[in-house]
Order: C-alpha cells, then sequence, then structure tokens
C-alpha cells in the first residue's frame, strides 16, 4: 500500500434517528483504498456495508449522519466538504453502480442523453463532441452497435445491458474512485461473469480503484485485491483475498465461508459448527406432527420411496407442455381497433415449448435456467396458476392439466400441490399477522375448525418450522427475511401437501440464513414426505438440495439427469457455460 | 433510498391487548404530527356538536322572534339573529348533524359503490374494466356540481336523493383509486398464495385485497367527505335540496346573502365560517388517518 491511499476512512460512525431513537448502523469503521487497488466490502443485510458507501459519497437520507470519524478523500475531507464541491466529486471523481441498472437510469429518456447529462455536468467535453463522446463511453463497456443503443430507451435494454450503460454512466467522466454496490445481484450467472470481467478490464486499464460491496464472498473473493468483512456495522476482518480463504481469522467470517454454497460440501456443512453437530431435526419434527396427520402421512407413506423413477409411479408427469403468448405489435392493436376482422398475422412467442419431465415421489427435481429461459411459466402451469397452451399434465395419476386455474382452487388436488414463493415479503399479505397467514390454507381447505385448534396447529406449524411462535401475532414488515420464508414454508406445508414448488426460496436471503433454510427444506422433505420442484438460477444451491436436475433454455430441456451427473459431468454446451460462469473461490484445503 | 436505512431488529414483543396498543398508535401518530392532532381537536368538537347539538344550544333553532330579529352578535345572541330572529348560534351548531350526516352517508355510499366497482375492474380487467371505466368517464364528462344538480332535480328534494347525488359525482374518484391500487396487486405474490391456499377470486377481492388498499381509500373518504359537505350545502344554497326552515349551512349562507349588502354580514358569515372549519378539518384529517391504518407504521 502506498503511503497516501486515496480514500481513507477514519473511525467512521454513522447515525440514523428513527422512531426508537438513535440507531448506529456504521461504528468505528476503518478503510483504506490504494491508488488502483480492488476492495471488496463483504457483510449480510443490515452489516453497514452500503451505508458506508453512501457516507463516502455523501449522499446518505436525511435521518442519516456521520456521527464520528472522518473520511478523506485525496486530501479532500468529504465531512467537511460543501455540498457544491460534493457535487463537483461525485461523478467526477467518485462514481457509483447501483444494485438495480434499470431503476438507475430515467426511464423515459434515451441512453445517449443520459450519458451526456454527466458531460455536460461536470463540462468534460464541448457540445460539439459530446455525442461521439458518448457513444465511444458506450463502446467501451462493449455495447454492441452503440450508434445505434444511443438512441435506445432503457426499457429496450436487457438487464444487464442496463448495467453496461450505468457502467458507461459511472465511467464516462473518467473517477478515480468506482464503488460498485451489489453490481450483479439479480443478473444471470452468465452475464454476472460479463459485468464483472468488464468492470475489472476497465478500471485496471484506467488505473482506477473500485469499492466492490456484495453480499457474496465467493464473487469478492474472486475479483477483489482485498476483502473487508463487516458484521452489524463493524469491520470484524481485512485480509488479503487469497489469505481470507485460506486462514480466515474471525468466527463471522468462518460462519460466512461455511455458509456459502459449493462444491464438495453437503447441507449440514454450510451450518455453523455448533449447530451441524447437533444431531438433524427430522424427529422432532415428526414428533411435532398431530396425530391425525402423522397418520394420513403413513397411510400414504408405504407408496413413498426416494428416487422412486419409475414413470408409472411418478408423482408428477409432464407431457409436451407449450406455453404461447401472443407477441402483440403495435399494428396488431391498431388493425384489431380499426378492423373487426381477426389479425392475419398471428405470430406468437413459446415461452415453454414442449417440454416433458417427471418429479418421482420424495424425490427433489431442480428445474435450472437464466432468466426467461420458461422455468417459471411451467412452474405456474404445473401449480395451476396459469393455463397451458398444450400438452398434459399428470398428478398423482391423474390428468389435471385439462382443469381451469380458477376451478382448481375448490378441488381437493389444491391441497396436494402448493408452492414457496421466491419473495418471502411480496408473498406474504402485508396485512396478515403470521399466524393468519399460516391459517389461511387451513381455513379454506383443511378441516380444522375452531379458533383454538387453529391456534395450535399454527403453532405446531412454526415449530415446526423453527419459527420461534411468539413472532406469530407480528405483522410482515416486523419480521426478518429468514423469519419471512419460515412463515412462507409453514404456510405451504400446512395441508401437508405431496408437490411442493419452491421458486427460488432463498433467493432474497442472505448466505447464513439460506443455508439454515436449505437445511430446514430437507429436513422436511424427509419428515413428510413431499417431493420438491425446485426452480433456481443457483447451481451451487441445486446441486445440494436436488436429486435430479432439469436445465433449461429458451422454453426446451437441453439436458436432464442426477445431480452428479449434469453439474459434475455436464453433456452440453449450455451448461458447462453456466458452470463456468459461477465465481470459484479459492477453496480452503 | 429505503435500502440505506439500518435494520432495526424488532422489539420484544409487549403482548399488550389490541385496544390499548391501538390507543398507543393514535396517540403516537398525533404527537408527531401536530397538524393531524390539530384536525382531530376539530373533529372531536364537530362530532360533539352533531351529536349532542339540540340539547345543549341556547335557544330553538326554529323559534322566531321578531322583535329580536337582525340583530347583531351579542351576548345573548353569540352570532347574532336572522330576519326571523332566529338565533344563528343555534342554528350554526343543529345544522352541524345534519350537514354531517349527509356527508358521511354520501361517502359511504360511494365508498360500497365506487370502491368495489373500483377494485372489481383493477383485479379481472376485460369487460369489468371496460365498463366501469366507461361509466367512471361518462359522469365524468359533465361538470359535477351541474350533474349533482339534474340528479336532486330529477329524483325529487330530499336529503336522500342529495346524498345519492353526491355519491354519484364522487364514484369515478372512487373507482379510479381502487382500480389502480387493486390492479398493481392482481399479481402479487400474496395475491397467488391465497389463490393456492384456496380462496375464491370474490374472497382474494375482499379478504386479501381490499383490506390493502383501504389506508389510500380512507385518505380518498375524508378528502371527499369535504367536498361532499360542500356540494351538499351548495345544492341547498341554490334551492335545492333541504328546504327551509330545516337549518343547513348551505340555506343559511344563502338566506344570509341578499343581506349582506344592507350591512347584516353576520347572517351569512356564521355559517359559512363553520362550512369552512368542516371543510378544512376533513381534508387535514386525510393525512394523519393514513398514518393510522398503514401497518407499515404500526411497528
Amino acid at each position: 500500500m502506498t503511503a497516501q491511499p486515496l480514500l481513507d476512512v477514519n473511525d467512521l460512525t454513522v447515525e440514523f434517528t428513527t422512531r426508537r431513537g438513535i440507531v448506529k448502523a456504521v461504528q468505528h469503521v476503518n478503510i483504506s483504498v490504494a491508488k488502483g487497488e480492488t476492495l471488496g466490502i463483504v457483510g449480510e443485510s443490515g452489516s453497514g456495508k452500503s451505508v458506508t458507501s453512501y457516507a463516502v459519497m455523501r449522499i446518505l437520507d436525511r435521518a442519516g449522519r456521520i456521527a464520528e470519524g472522518s473520511v478523506m478523500f485525496s486530501g479532500i475531507d468529504v465531512k467537511a466538504a460543501s455540498e457544491s464541491e460534493m457535487r463537483d466529486l461525485r461523478g467526477r471523481e467518485i462514481s457509483m453502480i447501483f444494485q438495480n441498472p434499470r431503476a438507475a437510469l430515467n426511464p423515459i429518456r434515451k441512453v445517449g442523453d443520459q450519458i451526456e447529462d454527466v458531460l455536460r455536468q461536470h463540462v468534460q467535453s464541448a457540445a460539439s463532441d459530446r455525442g461521439e463522446k458518448a457513444i465511444e463511453a458506450l463502446e467501451q463497456v462493449k455495447i454492441a452497435r452503440p450508434r445505434e443503443r444511443y438512441h435506445a430507451y432503457p426499457f429496450e435494454l436487457s438487464g444487464g445491458m442496463c448495467q453496461r450503460v450505468v457502467i458507461a454512466l459511472a465511467l464516462a467522466c473518467n473517477p478515480q474512485l468506482l464503488i460498485a454496490d451489489e453490481p450483479t445481484t439479480g443478473l444471470d450467472v452468465t452475464t454476472q461473469k460479463a459485468v464483472m470481467d468488464l468492470i475489472v478490464e476497465l478500471t485496471k486499464r484506467r488505473h482506477m480503484s473500485t469499492i466492490l460491496i456484495t453480499h457474496d464472498l465467493g464473487l469478492a473473493a474472486a475479483y477483489c485485491n482485498r476483502v473487508v468483512v463487516m458484521e452489524k456495522g463493524r469491520v470484524v476482518e481485512t485480509a488479503k483475498s487469497a489469505d481470507i480463504f485460506a486462514r480466515p481469522e474471525h468466527p463471522y467470517t468462518r460462519k460466512l465461508m461455511r455458509a456459502t454454497p459449493r462444491i464438495g460440501v453437503s447441507l449440514r456443512d454450510l451450518l455453523p459448527e455448533e449447530e451441524a453437530a447437533v444431531s438433524p431435526r427430522a424427529p422432532t419434527v415428526m414428533a411435532g406432527l398431530d396425530p391425525a396427520i402423522h397418520q394420513s402421512s403413513e397411510g400414504m407413506d408405504p407408496r413413498v420411496k426416494p428416487g422412486g423413477d419409475d414413470l408409472a409411479k411418478s408423482l408428477l408427469t409432464v407431457e409436451k407442455l407449450v406455453k404461447e403468448y401472443p407477441r402483440q405489435g403495435a399494428s396488431a392493436v391498431l388493425s384489431k381497433l380499426f378492423s373487426r376482422k381477426p389479425p392475419v398475422e398471428t405470430e406468437v412467442f413459446r415461452a415453454v415449448d414442449g417440454i416433458s419431465f417427471h418429479v418421482g415421489r420424495g424425490e427433489s427435481v431442480g428445474l435450472v435456467g437464466e432468466s426467461g429461459c420458461g422455468k417459471s411459466t411451467t412452474s405456474m402451469m404445473v401449480m395451476r396458476l396459469l393455463d397451458q397452451t398444450s400438452g398434459r399434465i399428470v398428478f398423482d395419476g391423474e390428468e389435471i392439466g385439462a382443469i381451469m386455474p380458477q376451478a382448481f382452487a375448490r378441488l381437493p388436488q389444491r391441497k396436494s400441490i402448493q408452492m414457496v414463493f421466491q419473495d418471502p415479503t411480496d408473498s406474504l399479505n402485508p396485512r396478515f399477522t403470521a399466524a393468519r397467514a399460516i391459517a389461511d390454507p387451513i381455513i379454506q381447505l383443511g378441516d380444522i375448525r375452531g379458533r383454538d385448534a387453529l391456534r395450535a396447529r399454527c403453532e405446531k406449524l412454526a415449530d415446526m418450522v423453527g419459527l420461534p411462535i411468539n413472532l406469530l401475532d407480528r405483522f410482515p414488515h416486523q419480521l426478518s427475511g429468514g423469519q419471512k420464508a419460515r412463515v412462507g414454508i409453514a404456510r405451504a406445508i400446512a395441508l401437508h401437501p405431496k408437490l411442493v414448488i419452491l421458486d427460488e426460496p432463498t433467493a432474497a436471503l442472505d448466505v447464513s440464513v439460506q443455508a439454515v433454510v436449505l437445511n430446514l427444506l430437507q429436513d422436511l422433505k424427509a419428515s413428510m414426505g413431499m417431493s420438491y420442484l425446485f426452480v433456481s438460477h443457483d447451481l451451487n444451491v441445486v446441486r445440494l438440495l436436488c436429486d435430479r436436475v432439469i436445465v433449461m433454455r429458451a422454453g426446451r430441456i437441453v439436458e436432464q439427469g442426477s445431480s452428479e451427473r449434469v453439474l459434475g459431468d455436464p453433456q452440453d454446451a449450455y451448461t458447462k457455460e453456466l458452470l463456468t460462469a459461477i465465481p470459484h473461490p479459492p477453496l480452503p484445503v | 433510498m429505503s435500502s440505506v436505512a439500518p435494520a432495526v431488529e424488532p422489539t420484544t414483543p409487549e403482548r399488550t391487548s389490541g385496544l390499548a396498543a391501538m390507543f398507543e398508535h393514535v396517540r403516537y401518530v398525533l404527537g408527531e404530527n401536530r397538524v393531524t392532532a390539530f384536525a382531530f381537536c376539530l373533529l372531536v368538537i364537530i362530532l360533539f356538536a352533531a351529536i349532542f347539538g339540540p340539547y345543549i344550544v341556547p335557544y330553538d333553532p326554529l323559534a322566531s322572534d321578531t322583535a329580536a330579529a337582525l340583530k347583531p352578535p351579542s351576548a345573548a345572541h353569540w352570532f347574532g339573529t336572522d330576519q326571523l330572529g332566529r338565533d344563528i348560534f343555534s342554528r350554526v351548531i343543529v345544522a352541524t348533524r345534519l350537514d354531517t350526516f349527509i356527508a358521511v352517508a354520501s361517502v359511504a355510499l360511494v365508498f360500497l359503490m365506487g370502491g368495489l366497482a373500483g377494485i372489481a375492474a383493477g383485479y379481472f380487467g376485460g369487460w369489468t374494466d371496460r365498463i366501469v371505466g366507461r361509466i367512471a368517464d361518462t359522469i365524468m364528462a359533465f361538470p359535477l356540481f351541474v350533474l349533482a344538480m339534474g340528479i336532486v332535480a330529477a329524483l325529487g328534494n330530499t336529503v336522500q336523493n342529495i346524498i345519492i347525488a353526491t355519491a354519484i359525482v364522487n364514484f369515478p374518484l372512487y373507482a379510479r383509486v381502487a382500480r389502480a391500487e387493486a390492479n398493481v396487486r392482481r399479481n402479487a405474490g400474496f395475491v397467488q398464495a391465497a389463490r393456492l391456499s384456496g380462496n375464491g377470486e370474490a374472497r382474494i377481492l375482499l379478504v386479501h385485497i381490499l383490506p390493502n388498499i383501504m389506508p389510500i381509500m380512507i385518505v380518498q373518504m375524508s378528502l371527499t367527505m369535504g367536498y361532499a359537505i360542500l356540494n351538499a350545502a351548495g345544492l341547498s344554497f341554490i334551492g335545492l335540496g333541504v328546504r327551509p326552515p330545516t337549518a343547513e349551512w348551505g340555506i343559511m349562507v344563502a338566506e344570509g346573502a341578499t343581506f349582506m349588502v344592507s350591512g347584516e354580514w353576520w347572517i351569512a358569515l356564521f355559517p359559512g365560517l363553520a362550512l369552512m372549519i368542516a371543510v378544512f378539518c376533513f381534508n387535514l384529517l386525510g393525512d394523519g388517518l393514513r398514518d393510522i391504518v398503514d401497518p407499515q407504521r404500526r411497528t
């Protein structure tokens, strides 16, 4: 490290004034970034990693303020600088890439104009060649046909392209420091790799410093020189990224590393050492079931043999499933408005293009693919929330594909197919308490009547998913992400379903919470004899939880087989590409 | 910038009873927001006058006393007397009940009609949406007060018809707000989850979606409450609706207006002030109410 770091954060404390008094989001944090260095700040949600970067840019919202410490950026005291000095600094000297590229771009302005705005703001070029400069900036982030894209609106570009535009914006004025706040969250793995490679390449070439804020230890280790680990507003460890994996010193770092899904470990290995030592939850889970449910599960159990691959005995069989959406252009709408005839050209978009697969009893099958590959559409059709265009869905020996989604809600099969949603916050009614949310399916379809019986059942379910009983009367916004996920799982298993569709159930969770939730799902499956259809883009998670994997691309299945075979020895080029795109941290031996 | 907010650990739950917690919450919201607290005080006064008005006023609001006609405000008659010698203070207080009743009834009616039609339109889309949308457009195509006049003139000059007219005039506001709010929630995760739980469409609409759009509807109700009072008074002012000698702010302003020229300002001023305060109160209340019903604030 050079004697004079570019950015020097010294003993920084940031306070937020809230309804319950002052909360210290960041406490006594020391961070320094040398010129040309890439620093990773790693931590789970609420660790204060974003707040630290906002303090550096001085863009904390009104309730927050820098209480103690100093932030020095190449000789300028950020804490004392005037607002106009800061405006000058932001964008020209320090710039930032935000998490959601679509939200960071103005939706009603062309991307080229937005880049020109930054140039104009910081007087980086004469009006005459501003357009050329903007095109050049687009070229540098490797956007194909930059002259055309200059006139594109953000909604016309894909997520990865938008992130490239945001990078172009951030780098337009050749800043000295780039802060990237979760730049690839929400992007597919292959896009993530492309975007990260681009950031690293561009910053290296310009000899810029970068702060990469992420929750993904693997990503940080793969792309950063040094890594800072934060927990609850404090820095717990700072080390070279090669060292941090080889010799993690702080217990929290070790816990994070353990929880990160990777090759060569089992689900149990993800849990912290002390918890993993405890015997699996399964026996206590069984004890928690009331007798009636227990019996019914036994009545069904004799046929349940995990991994029963026999097609005849499989729980769910999907044959040649197709979902088409009409692709309506402006001309189609106009012709519909002005002529009574149906539009002549009926161009359709096949979201799901004739796929066939099966799920055995007690088996968990992973459905993997990048966004837009049709995996969610498939799960929605199996779930009977969406009508298919053609094809058969046979569940438990009965054809359910012909039943209209509206009619399905009242059929007995509804109880047998349940789902855990991707976003635990969005999937809980904000006005229902946790207990009411869990009870909802029981009230509608179950046979438990009476307030006390319902409450008892809810408490049992909460116990099964490891949700403290005293949290049952809280509203979703009073629960943490992991607790909300547990409520969602409790609701899904409340009716003792045979098939549970898990739609990226851990995508919105921190790694340590993810580890616990994945283990919980595994235990529940073992004790209740359910089958899982696990929809995910995270191959490492799928590897841990699933017996078989189906890889989808553009509405078709490109490869399917046992997890070991598909992920260990992929045959299809696309599967290989997916696997290599996962950031591989230097693993401890 | 919500992601910047520090993750506040939920405090240990003190299991207070629902009513006490609600009271605590209302107290907090009022303490935070002085304007809302002021509006609440006004509301309490208005409600008190509406309920107990006839029992506390010093004079019979209908009794005329020609000897004391057109007297300016004095110790005996705080707001003065009108051309028939009736006590204006008593009449203003007693009128509160009728005016508030008309407003509350019409707002309740329009909430039922417009709110339900709106969420159905937003949730089901398609033909339901088109029909509700066109009805709203048709109503909006008329100058609203003229439409209200037309309805009362056609249906007859009664309090009931003023309520119906006011409700119809406000229909588009409710239908549109409810439609927009229901529309964004129609494919929300919790609605999908409700479908999986076996909830029928009607139940999803009423049990899952309606409570979630209540905060915004309540703000809407409070705002239109002021408008409903004005509308009712306006109809009475031009001679439609409530008939003299009933005490009603609109009629009183109308009666007083003719005396303004000759210098008897108090006849129109005081009922006008009462009208203004009532409208003012309900408008201010809107924001405060939203804070109270919004569960996000109930931490």
